[in-house]
């Protein structure tokens, strides 16, 4: 018998266990999965909760219901990786032989990163949204606020999600609209980018929507600490910003599994073939999801692309043929622009997002880089098919790992 | 695009970025330092070379880096680049500006 062995059973390893356990034969391979949770987070609804649009109930559940019959579920935290012994080490003492391991350990926020950021204001007037406590509290916090400086703040990039935080801006707007308190709140993004976006097409779009939102943008601001008692986040150029409440996404960071294996980058992340999916450490160690250093968006969707292609290829490495290396950067993902509309994006390693329809070329239902309420549709439908299609490794019809040039308004030199 | 700096012809993007290093020399990079309201001094062009050689050794620009260099500390670089720095100090060397990825 050999061993698969994956470690985080989280949006990326869940679905690789699923996938896996149809592909590979019972008779010559055992599958395990290890994670130090007993429950699956639907991370996207971080960004509702919040707002008392999502209860917990509806984001959170037992692992256990999604691995599936054959796939063996260890819940222990992973303490290390030593790929000279083939073995991974579990912080109760066990170890685990592999003969292929996966590594889906995705990423954690780390406050401590920044100075001052953990400080007495730390979950009372200073807040994250993305874990699950964070994230309620933040709703307790908002359910009584009486308004005044709400800075919405990036610490450093890469982070998971990377347009969560603007969203969480544009639904602040229209949750203190909605509560008729609007005119005491004085909305702020402040971002280490140079503007809403990195790729020019949707940054023109979404600055346009946080002028007409009236929210203000501070861009180029590379924190260097939070000041609780002047209530003031600082920049290494001296740019000072008052909040009264901040949401801050602090720096996004693998598992410190990653760094006591001794192969992770500065931010703990793992090197990794962008199109194959095998890292740099051994050949038969793969990864993938947030854990991975690839140059695409840390996404629930960019995994689901990753997981077609890394499912090929774990099944060519076992029989010796060359890896597929068509992993492309494909990411789709909905922006919630608050009063019920949302906009969507495509786009991959070389192509930024622009207009068209999808995922039906010239039909859609859904547009591309527009505001409408037929995406905002598709986000909240996007739970549903989390829960029930995604991480079972169901395939979404109509949707390619790579991504579909066709009913897309691409530049002519970005087609060649 | 072509644009002559000093009397040399250089390709820019539309954003006066090199986009080929090794049209770069001293004083073309003085020169787009100028632009910037920067003086070039021993300091800066220390910071310059490093840039190019972790540009050259494919490693991404971050702030994160400039604070682990060795090099320089982050408040020297804001101090030598005013504004935004890392894109200054990356135009001057004649590198792409640095993206975040997304
Ligand atoms: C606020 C927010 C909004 C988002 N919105 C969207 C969206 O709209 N669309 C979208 O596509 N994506 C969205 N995402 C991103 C998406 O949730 C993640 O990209 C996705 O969950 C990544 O999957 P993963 O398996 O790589 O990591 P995760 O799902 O985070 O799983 C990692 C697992 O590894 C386990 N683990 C880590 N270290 C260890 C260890 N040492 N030992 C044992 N177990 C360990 C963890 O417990 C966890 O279960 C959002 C994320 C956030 C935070």
């Amino acid at each position: 018998m050999k061993n698969l062995l994956i470690l985080g059973a989280g949006t990326a390893g869940t679905m690789m266990a699923n996938h896996l356990r149809n592909e590979l034969p019972k008779k010559e391979w055992t599958i395990s999965i290890v994670d130090k949770r007993d429950t699956h987070y639907y991370q996207p609804g971080f960004l509702f909760l919040p707002f008392d649009i999502y209860k917990p109930k509806q984001i959170k559940k037992p692992i256990s219901k999604f691995i599936p019959a054959g796939v063996e579920y260890v819940m222990e935290e992973v303490d290390r990786v030593v790929p000279d012994d083939n073995q991974v080490l579990l912080m109760n003492g066990n170890k685990l032989d592999y003969d292929i391991l996966i590594v889906a350990t995705g990423t954690n926020i780390a406050p401590a990163e920044i100075e001052g950021m953990e400080g007495p204001g730390w979950q009372k007037d200073i807040f994250d949204f993305y874990t699950y406590e964070g994230a309620k509290n933040l709703r307790d916090k908002l359910r009584d606020w009486e308004g005044g400086k709400l800075v919405v703040h990036i610490a450093e990039m890469p982070i998971k999600c990377p347009v969560a935080p603007l969203e969480f801006a544009f639904l602040a707007d229209s949750y203190f609209t909605n509560k008729g308190m609007r005119d005491k709140v004085d909305i702020t993004f402040v971002t280490p980018m140079d503007g809403a976006f990195t790729k020019p097409k949707a940054t023109a779009a979404l600055q346009h929507l946080l002028d007409d939102k009236n929210i203000n943008i501070v861009p180029d601001f590379n924190i260097e600490r939070v000041d609780n008692e002047k209530k003031m986040i600082v920049d290494y150029g001296d740019q000072e910003v008052p909040y009264d409440l901040l949401v801050t996404v602090p720096t996004n960071m693998g598992d410190a599994l990653i760094e006591r294996s001794g192969f992770g980058d500065d931010l703990n992340f793992v090197p990794t073939d962008k199109a194959t999916l095998q890292t740099s450490v051994k050949d038969n160690i793969f990864a993938i999801g947030d854990a991975t250093n690839v140059p695409a968006s840390k996404a629930g969707s960019v995994a689901h692309f990753e997981a077609e292609i890394l499912t090929e290829n774990i099944k060519r490495y076992i029989k010796g043929e060359p890896l597929k290396d068509e992993f492309d950067g494909h990411s789709n993902c909905f922006i919630e622009t608050g009063h019920g509309k949302a906009i969507l994006i495509d786009f991959n390693y070389t192509h930024e997002p622009v207009e068209g329809t999808f995922p039906l070329p010239g039909v859609g239902p859904l547009k591309l880089l527009k505001e409408t309420r037929m995406n905002h549709m598709g986000k909240m439908a996007f739970r549903w098919i989390y829960w029930n299609m995604l991480i079972k490794g169901k395939h979404i019809p109509f949707v390619s790992a790579t991504m579909n040039e066709a009913g897309k308004q691409l530049e002519p030199e970005e087609v060649a | 695009m072509e644009k002559v700096i000093n009397g040399t012809a250089v390709q820019v993007n539309d954003q006066g970025y090199l986009t080929d290093l090794n049209e770069w020399n001293k004083d073309v990079s003085i020169e787009i330092a100028k632009e910037e309201g920067i003086t070039m001094t021993d300091e800066h062009w220390e910071v310059i070379a490093y840039l190019q050689d972790q540009y050259r050794n494919n490693v991404p620009l971050s702030i994160r880096g400039i604070k682990k260099s060795g090099v320089i500390n982050i408040k020297d670089f804001y101090r030598l680049f005013p504004g935004g720095p890392l894109k200054k100090a990356s135009k001057i060397a004649g590198i792409p500006k640095p993206v975040s990825c997304i």
